[in-house]
């Protein structure tokens, strides 16, 4: 037994408005992610490769260094991402802060956002959704720093002609989403 | 500035600035006084202009709210017999009689013995947490141990 009591603290922090990034982990089938969330929504999710200090460090300069791990604050899109892994959730609910996305960066996630479960588009479809026809290499760049994937399904972004593209879980990660939302995978 | 994530200061200090609390006011009330600590502590933590010694900052807040624990109990009721055990993985120096002994220590004395030998802080990080010059830290150590050690012999 620990005699510090983080899930009291993360409670009265959250309770007086002091705790800004709140952080936990979900067990994905192909790794641990990170998730994060500020009082507004769901900010950031990452895959193992990123470590975590670095993506913590991140979030404490671009956000605040307000950052606790605090599991119990991130209870509604840790129960989204494990339903939506096990092939029983299509969409996700819990709301989404923005923050980390400005400009055209932002159009191009939120086109992204409003891709339905298990269709895909290219880039050029996203950047025309985004607003800016000629973006296509922005909205590839959009994809590959997206800072919350999976909720944000910069998986269902394609090269034209149906080729991969590329992937920061690793394109393993992206045709094992592909698969899961096709329904081609047994679970 | 950049400031580290505050979890990492928790993981890196946290254990170190329970141990001191539980030195100075005891096992039971050092649980919530390491809470008042961390939250003073969040509070305050985006405001900081010197990233220079974290843990001095902490434990300089820590012995902050000792004084303001020292101040209730000494509003509060005559406390009840001794603490129960609570289970801790080995026993907190804060337990012992001889632990016992450091708190009823001067204030100054008492922080200092409890930052050297629960916090195992050099002399100068002392000075810097109480406030006061390295040599009169181990100076107020030195003589909180005697303080000790005459309770002891008695």
């Amino acid at each position: 037994m620990t005699p510090i009591d983080m899930t009291e603290l993360a409670r009265r922090a959250a309770e007086e408005g002091i705790l800004d990034v709140a952080y936990a982990t979900v067990d994905a089938p192909f790794g641990r992610m990170l998730v994060a969330a500020t009082p507004r929504g769901l900010v950031r999710t990452a895959f193992d490769k990123e470590r975590t200090d670095d993506v913590l460090t991140e979030l404490s300069s671009r956000i605040s260094p307000r950052v606790l791990e605090a599991p119990a604050r991130l209870d509604g899109v840790r129960r989204e991402m494990d339903e939506y892994f096990e092939g029983k959730r299509t969409e996700f609910q819990t709301p989404i802060d923005w923050q980390l996305s400005q400009g055209f960066l932002r159009r191009a996630r939120e086109a992204c956002a409003a891709i339905p479960y298990g269709e895909v588009r290219t880039y050029k479809q996203l950047a025309i959704a985004a607003g800016s026809p000629e973006a296509v290499r922005a909205a590839g760049n959009a994809m590959a720093r997206n800072p919350i994937p999976i909720v944000v399904p910069c998986h269902r972004v394609l090269r034209t002609g149906g080729g991969l593209g590329g992937y920061g879980g690793g394109l393993e990660c992206k045709r094992w989403l592909l698969d899961l939302e096709s329904g081609l995978m047994r679970l | 500035m950049r400031l580290p994530p505050f979890q990492t200061l928790i993981d890196l200090h946290g254990r170190e600035v329970h141990r001191y609390l539980a030195a100075c006011v005891g096992p039971i009330d050092a649980d919530d006084c390491w809470q008042e600590t961390m939250l003073a502590a969040l509070r305050a933590y985006p405001g900081l202009r010197d990233d220079r010694n974290l843990r001095g900052w902490l434990l300089r807040i820590a012995a902050r709210k000792v004084l303001d624990s020292h101040r209730a109990a000494r509003r509060r009721p005559v406390p009840v017999a001794d603490v129960p055990d609570r289970g801790f993985e080995s026993p907190p120096p804060s337990d012992s009689a001889l632990w016992r002994a450091v708190r009823r220590l001067p204030e100054k004395q008492r922080a200092a013995v409890a930052l050297r030998f629960a916090a195992d802080l050099d002399y100068a990080t002392i000075g810097d947490v109480i406030d006061c010059s390295e040599a009169a830290a181990r100076q107020n150590v030195r003589a909180g141990l005697a303080g000790v050690r005459r309770e002891w012999i008695r």
